[in-house]
This record gives C-alpha cells, sequence and structure tokens, in this order.
C-alpha cells in the first residue's frame, strides 16, 4: 500500500457490472515524506467516506478489486483507509 | 521478498473493515548495499516489528493471504522477518 492525497471526486455515468454507486476517487500517489510523486490515479473507495482534501492509504493490483463487493470488478486501485496520523523517522 | 527497514508507522480508524486493529508500518526498501532507496510501501506486521528494525516484507497477495488465513482479505504487502545479518557478496 502507498500514501495518496485525495484531490478530487470523479462521478462516472456509466460503469461496468458491479462498479455502480462504487465512489470513484481522484488520488495523487505520495512519497514517504508527503510530497507528490508521479501522476494522479483514479481510485474506487472501499472505505466510502473519503473525501478531496484527505490523506488515505490505497492497494493496487488484485488485492484492490477484493475491498469491494462484488470483488470481480474491473478496478486496479482502491483506497483502503483514511490515515489519521503518520509517525516518520 | 524485500529487504528494507521500518521508519514510520501509520494510524487509521476508518478503513477496510480486515485492517481494524492491524499495525500499518511504512518500510523503506534498501538497495543492495543496505542504503534506502527512496521507494517505500506500506505493510501490515505479523512479527512484532518496530521502527529502526530491518525486516524481512512479502509483497504477494496469495501468500500474505495465507498468513492472515483469510481468502478475502485485500491485502498484499506483510512483514515477515526481521532481519539479523545480512552477508553480501558482491
Amino acid at each position: 500500500m502507498l500514501l495518496g492525497r485525495v484531490i478530487g471526486k470523479v462521478v462516472p455515468c456509466v460503469t461496468c457490472t458491479g462498479l455502480e454507486s462504487v465512489p470513484m476517487l481522484w488520488v495523487q500517489p505520495l512519497d514517504k515524506t508527503g510530497k507528490p510523486k508521479g501522476s494522479p490515479i483514479v481510485a474506487a473507495d472501499s472505505t466510502r467516506m473519503a473525501g478531496p482534501g484527505e490523506l488515505v492509504y490505497y492497494e493496487g493490483g488484485r488485492e484492490a478489486a477484493m475491498t469491494l463487493d462484488p470483488v470481480f470488478v474491473p478496478v486496479d486501485h482502491a483506497v483502503v483507509g483514511i490515515v489519521d496520523d503518520v509517525h516518520n523517522s | 521478498m524485500i529487504i528494507g527497514t521500518v521508519t514510520g508507522e501509520v494510524y487509521s480508524t476508518i478503513n477496510h473493515p480486515f485492517y481494524d486493529g492491524k499495525k500499518l508500518l511504512i518500510v523503506e526498501k534498501a538497495r543492495f548495499d543496505g542504503t534506502p532507496s527512496g521507494d517505500y510501501l506500506i505493510a501490515i506486521d505479523s512479527v512484532g516489528a518496530g521502527v529502526g528494525q530491518e525486516v524481512l516484507v512479502l509483497d504477494e497477495g496469495n501468500g500474505a493471504r495465507q498468513i492472515v488465513q483469510s481468502a478475502t482479505a485485500p491485502l498484499r504487502s506483510i512483514i515477515v522477518g526481521i532481519i539479523d545479518e545480512v552477508t553480501r557478496n558482491p
């Protein structure tokens, strides 16, 4: 999993079966110090509570789809949790 | 598996139910010579690792789910060992 900053919401009007009503967030990946790293990605929101401005952690690949119900959906990134605090040395 | 150093912890209240009560650690990946590569990942802990320790991280979903004995856990990275010593033969 990696850290990301939610920079926007994405609302698709037509989706694949299984992705109806799944919130989509625009997420900027961050490095260890919280600086933006790489291009923004669109991630499904398994918490259904994250919003713009929040620090989140997200999973990629097969495990991203496993955060949702049903699990066999075409998703490559998903927000797994909202970060309260990071202690980093 | 990956060798890395635990550099921090992530705290979260709102998360996927699987992660309730799980300790999330930030692991900085190491280069072959042991220096930090600048790349990192967030992994859960299965061995009681802490900040500052050199650890072994399994970064593969099926193996990780086998360790937590769950077929449905949305999990890929898990700390599976604390390293005492690495012998490098360049």
